[in-house]
Parts: C-alpha cells; sequence; structure tokens
C-alpha cells in the first residue's frame, strides 16, 4: 500500500507529465496512455472510501464487442463453423490459463509476450498464447491419437504498442487441426478445401492461396550453400518477400543488418494482407508427450480479427443496416389502457416461438412504437385498438411499405407464422 | 513435478506435468456437443425476446473491480505486474456490465452476455467447484414503467428451464423492501438488517430452529424478534399473499414494505398475462446474498436435484444456493457507482446457472441409451475396392459444394469394413459406396448405416437425391 504522501507527490509529478505533453500536442494516444496512469494514482487515493475517480476503460489492447460487432461476428463465425461442421469436425475447449510451464519453452524469443498471473500462492499460471499448444497438451494428455477438431477461442499476447500500433493483446483465433497418422496430403488437402470454402463464403473479394514445404525450402537452401544453422534465420529473412523488395531482402541476408521492424507477423502469425496460414507440424505433440510419441498433425489458423475489420468496414459503408436483434414483431397499441391486452397477445407470440417485443411502457404513443421498429429494424408492427379488439381482430403492418392486413385474433399465431415463413424468413 | 519441471528448464525434452490449472478443465467434444444444445435453446430464448448481446475482454483493470465484491474480493484472480496496468480477470458479467454502460453513456439496453468468469475459490471449501465456469447473463437497463421489464424476466427462465427438459421447477420471488420492511416491524435493528439477510438466506438449506439459532445466538436478536421473523417468512403465496400482507396491521405501516408489496401486486398480475403464475411463488424466505439487489429478487429451483458434488453450503456459480439453476433481481444503485455524476440506470436482470446445467445434461447423456454425436456429418464417401481414391475424393468435393455434409477417409485403399465401423462409432447415417461395376453403370450405392437398406442412384442426381433425403 503505498504511502498518501507518496501517492500524492507521483500524482503531482505525473499531472506534470500530462500538462507537458499537452502543450507539446504530443499524440492523442501517448497523453491518454499518461492520462490513463494519472487517474489510477487518483483512483488508488480514493482507495475504498465509497465514490471515487473512476477510470472507464478497458485494459490496454483489449475492447467491448458493442451489439453491432457480435451481430456481424456472428455471421462470420456461422459461416466458418459451418464450414467446419461440413468437413465432419468436432470441436473442444481448453481453460483461457495453462500452467506456466505448460507454455514455457515453446514460443521462443516471443515468450516474453507472454501474460502471467500473480503468484497468489497457488500453480503458477499463464494466459494462453495461442491454442495450438493447450491443442498439442490436450492430446497428449488424454492420449488422443487420431482427431479432426476446430476451436475458435480468445488468445493473449503483451504485444509492445510502439511496434504494434492497433493491435488487440485479446484477440480471436480459429484454428482447425488434423491429428493422426494417414495417407500423405489427403488431410492436407482437405484443410485447404476449407480454406477456399471459406474465404469464398465470406465473400471478400478474390483470393489466393501461396503453399511451399519446409523441406523444399531447407533443401533450397542446402543447395544454394547457406550452412546448416543458419537455415531458421535465412528463412525468417525470405518471409519478410511479402513486404520486402528482394533487395532488402538480400542486403539483410548479406550484411546481417538488424531488421528494422515493419509490421510483422500479425495475430494468425501470418504476413500483413493474409487472412489464413497452416501447415503440418508434425513435432509438437511429440514434445508433450511423456514417451515422446508423436502424432503428426496439419492445420490452419483463420485471421479472424482481420476478417472481422473488413467485414465492419463493409457494413459501415453499405446502405443495408446490420440489425442487432432478430425481433419479427412489436406488439403495440393505437390508445391508452390496452396494456393488458398487449402483454396477453406479446406471451401468446411468445408461446408459438415468435420473436416478439413489446415496450414497457403502460401507454406508450403509437409514433414512438413505429420509430422503434424502424431504429432496430423490426419489419411488423401488430396494433391493437379498442375496435379492432371489439370486432375480434388485429392490424398488422409491415413497417416499410405500411400495407396492413387485420388478423382474426383467434388464429393469430397459424396467420403470423404464414406471413412469417412466406416473406420474412 | 513442478519443481522437476523447472529443473528442466528449456533443455529440449524434460519432464511435463501433463495437467489443467487446478478448478479449470478442457471440454471435449462430447461435452462441447452438449454445451452447444443448452446455448442454443437458451440464447433462442433471449432472441426471441428482443435481446442483443455485448462482449468484454477476459481482464478488467484492477480498480474496476476493487471495492464491489465485498469479501469475495480476495477470491479474484489478479495478473502479475509486468510493468503496466494492474489487471485482474473478471469474476462477474453484471460489474462489466455495469463498466460499459457508464463507459458509453448507455441508458437503455436489453442485452445477454455468455461468457467464462474467474474464482480462486478455496478447495478445502469448496470442493469440486470450478474456479473457471460460464456465467449466462441477461439484464434490462432502463427507466421503465414499473414490474413489466422484471415480469419478462421472469417469463424468460420460465421458458428456459421448459424447453430445457429438466424436470419441474418452481421460481421463488421476493423483493429487498419487502425484507426491509418485514424486518424493521419486526423489531431488527437497522445496522443488522443485512447480516440478519444473509441469516434468513439460509432456511433453504437449514431448519428454522437452527436459522433462528443463529439469529439468537450468533446475530443478537432476541427471541421475540427471531419468532415475530419466523411468522413472516413461512409465508408463502401468490397475488393473494401481497393482498393480505398489504392489510397486514404492522407491515402496512412501513412505506417500504408497502411499496414492495405493491410491486409484487402487479408483477403477479404482468405474470398472470404471461401466464406463468403457476411456477412462482412469492416466498418471504427468499433473502439472496448479494448486496446490490434494490428490489425484486427471484431464484428458480428444480424439484428434482441432483446433488451436485459436495458442495455444501454456499452460493454457487450463479450466486445461488444448491439446487437452484437461476437468480437475479433489481439492482437500480450499481451503474451510478460507475458513472462520474453518479447518474442512475436502473437494471433488472437474471443469472443462468449454466454450469449446473451442464452437470444435469451431462448426466442425462451417460444414462441415456441414444448417443451424443459429436459430428453433424451426413454422409460418408466410401468405396467397396481398391484404387477409387481419385472417385472419391471427386464425389466428396461435390457434396461439399453443395453444402452436404460430408467425410471420406484420409486412405488411398480403405478396407469398407473399416469404413462402415467409423459410421457406426460417429452416428454418421449414410455412406455412399463407389465401386467398379456401379462407376461402370454410372451409378452409386447409398446405404442407410442403420437399416442396411441401399438405394441405387445416378451419379449426377446424387446431389438433388441427398438434399431431399430426411432422416
Amino acid at each position: 500500500m503505498a504511502d498518501k504522501a507518496q501517492l500524492q507527490e507521483a500524482i503531482k509529478t505525473q499531472g506534470e507529465v500530462v500538462r507537458k505533453l499537452k502543450s507539446e500536442k504530443a499524440s492523442k494516444e501517448q497523453i491518454d496512455e499518461e492520462v490513463a496512469k494519472l487517474l489510477q494514482l487518483k483512483a488508488q487515493l480514493g482507495g475504498d472510501e465509497g465514490k471515487h475517480v473512476f477510470v472507464l476503460k478497458t485494459a490496454k489492447g483489449t475492447r467491448d464487442y458493442n451489439p453491432k460487432q457480435m451481430a456481424i461476428r456472428e455471421k462470420v463465425f456461422n459461416i466458418i463453423i459451418s464450414c467446419f461442421k461440413r468437413h465432419g469436425a468436432e470441436t473442444i475447449d481448453t481453460p483461457v490459463f495453462e500452467l506456466k510451464e505448460t507454455l514455457t519453452g515453446k514460443y521462443g524469443e516471443d515468450s516474453k509476450l507472454i501474460y502471467d498471473l500473480k503468484d497468489q500462492g497457488g500453480e503458477l499460471l499463464s494466459l494462453r498464447y495461442d491454442l495450438t499448444v493447450p491443442f498439442a497438451r490436450y492430446l497428449a494428455m488424454n492420449k488422443i491419437t487420431n482427431i479432426k477438431r476446430y476451436h475458435i477461442a480468445k488468445v493473449y499476447r503483451r504485444d509492445n504498442p510502439a511496434m504494434t500500433r492497433g493491435r488487440y493483446r485479446e484477440f480471436y483465433q480459429c484454428d482447425f487441426d488434423i491429428a493422426g497418422q494417414y495417407d500423405a496430403m489427403i488431410p492436407d488437402a482437405e484443410c485447404l478445401k476449407i480454406v477456399y470454402e471459406i474465404l469464398n463464403e465470406l465473400d471478400l473479394g478474390d483470393f489466393h492461396i501461396k503453399v511451399n514445404d519446409r523441406r523444399i525450402l531447407d533443401g533450397m537452401f542446402a543447395v544454394c550453400g547457406v550452412p546448416g544453422e543458419k537455415f531458421r534465420t535465412i528463412c525468417s529473412t525470405v518471409d519478410k518477400l511479402d513486404k520486402m523488395a528482394w533487395e532488402d531482402v538480400k542486403k539483410e541476408m548479406v550484411n546481417e543488418k538488424a531488421p528494422a521492424e515493419q509490421n510483422g507477423a500479425d495475430e494468425a502469425g501470418v504476413s500483413v494482407g493474409s487472412v489464413a496460414g497452416g501447415g503440418r507440424y508434425d513435432g509438437l505433440v511429440g514434445m508433450f508427450d511423456p514417451k515422446g510419441r508423436k502424432v503428426p498433425c496439419v492445420g490452419v489458423s483463420i485471421g479472424i480479427e482481420r476478417i472481422f475489420s473488413i467485414m465492419e468496414q463493409k457494413a459501415e459503408t453499405s446502405s443495408e443496416k446490420v440489425r442487432t436483434t432478430e425481433t419479427q414483431v412489436l406488439v403495440a397499441s393505437a390508445q391508452k389502457n390496452l396494456l393488458e391486452e398487449r402483454l396477453k397477445l406479446t406471451s401468446e407470440l411468445w408461446n408459438a416461438g415468435i420473436k416478439v417485443e413489446v415496450l414497457y411502457k403502460k401507454n406508450p404513443k403509437l409514433l414512438s412504437q413505429l420509430q422503434h421498429c424502424e431504429e432496430t429494424g423490426i419489419p411488423l408492427v401488430a396494433i391493437l385498438g379498442e375496435q379492432e379488439l371489439k370486432d375480434g381482430v388485429v392490424k398488422l403492418r409491415n413497417v416499410a411499405s405500411r400495407e396492413e392486413v387485420r388478423l382474426i385474433v383467434s388464429q393469430i399465431v397459424y396467420n403470423l407464422s404464414c406471413i412469417l415463413t412466406k416473406h420474412f424468413d
């Protein structure tokens, strides 16, 4: 617990940092970062004394998904998961954190980007960095030799913000893998078929899939005269050909200059512009098995965050509004004192499986009820009115066209279901 | 072994502790299939009621969670200080929701949120309880006419429990204001309201005698006061009970109780219109633990409780007592705690005890004769003789392109028997068998795996036939 005086001193100093940045017209990002630190210090001063200053923000590198983004996300997941299921894949889920040692030694230099949990007296834990290592752990733990599985879940990387502006620290990975000993290249081909199908269905425009083979690369390095111990590092350099011109790549190979990092690999471990990547990895599971038993694997990781961005941008520029609910009918009233009738009809329609909303007002104005439909995209409104109720009917209006039909109350479920199936499915 | 593994360090192969963290578990494909069924039913219900959904990060700034959970704060998982912000894993979905509303200045929303939350439960106290588990929340935020959204929450719980087919259930309702009013007229000192509330809360697991003992011996109430409480908390009923209590000479003098009782009457009138009163009971002994409830509270309990493993007392994942599968209430003050100007956004919601439901469904699946499928494959494309891989892959691709769910074995020359066995093991209902003679005749044999009935389909009509076949 910081000494109060020390805290106040720190707040004063941090306040000056912020003032200086603002007067220097530093970048918004920098200012925000320092302001956040200032508010955090102030909040600590407030302590647990009831109301105090709140830093209303998410952690750096993380974000909420609002309903529109969730609707887009759901569309994307549905397309992708349908494809996986079409190919007979099962799915699994693993915990968000693993034992620290499970992740240790698997990610090379990237290990410093792993989020650790605080040592609170129990096991040492870390947030998962990808879905591949948990998959290998799962296979070894359950002694599984054959499985075709997909796994869609968030992973965590403490990326350096200066290096990777705009990159999230919490992001989705979408993996599909086939594990097991099979006749050569058939599962590998199915993985590519799956990527092809997904990218087609997502309708993201034209695409192409590059393929190569680690053995061809290594063989090529060998016959070109690359020393064995440099294979991996030369491989990383060749990998930059999708972002750098040959001259620069050659320079790096020859001069051994430290790479001026441009954009680097993104979330799926694929370079900028990519939406999916993968390959065969026969040695990983064996690293987890006490007896070193190998389980050959081939798989692909779909760059789902990239796809989300593209779809979100498409939605913004499109004239078609993205709906965040699936409501089919609003039950409305044209006059006062019809709440009872509205609630009764609403309940009947819910019981019939129809997606219905009703405003939480005893006496709402018809106009506000219609406005709610227009704002949220509800296509139909069932309007209760005193005279209509006496006649035993309900008016059903198409919100967009304003066409109306009169439906007999006692048959409303049947009639409404027919209309919905015919026109709105 | 963990210590030995650390010794191994980064020196290639070393001893592995092949396990998940304490209190966490993997979901295997069977469990995922069950989980998907349950989520589909629940989400369909939320969507049927016009709810949107949001998602929030798995960790929040530590200070967002600080001061919200009282004693339970020690159960929060912190992230290591690695030089940046201090972070903690979310403990529930309600505080992130309040943060989201305040942050985005949202005054009205009807949202559901299904996600995992994290609690470092003490294993000795809570054997069998998970530290990572799903919460499934539905909340309506906004200023509306009284009790209508509250009634819709109860309708939703009713619909979900019906559809999940978990057997008989009932939903208890009460109101924080009625409880507080009742304590007041019984003579409970104001500062003891919350602690007496926790004691009353135990009535679903303890007999009245023991609850009374705790009130008198541990919480310092006089026997008279305890007895008066005892008279009230034994009452159950419907709208009629609310009416009676409004006439109660003592309670009717208490403003809070009257407000709660009036709203309870109103609630029941709406529940009547929603046709759910057959399973809803106004029960004065319901006293849910959480401090932030300000109005109506409710809890759904299955009649046929499958005893939870080693779970004795205390709240489980949904914050409800043993036997419960859902709980919630109105909490009008929470969002205001997050808003710099203290702007209030009234909320009412419910949390579905989804882990309890998973267990029940998993147990049902184990005792059932019907196998749970982990894939949705409709057809296996097989070959009866050797050297037909090309034809198999071609047909498989054609069927995939037509949207049919198909598998093919990754073997150049698989035996027909192993292909049929794969269908039987994984529940694939149909197998399309390619054979040399049939190919010459331009047909494919389609066999129903279970019945062994076969039809011959003309190769280029096979797509269409498949699409219309129902099984």
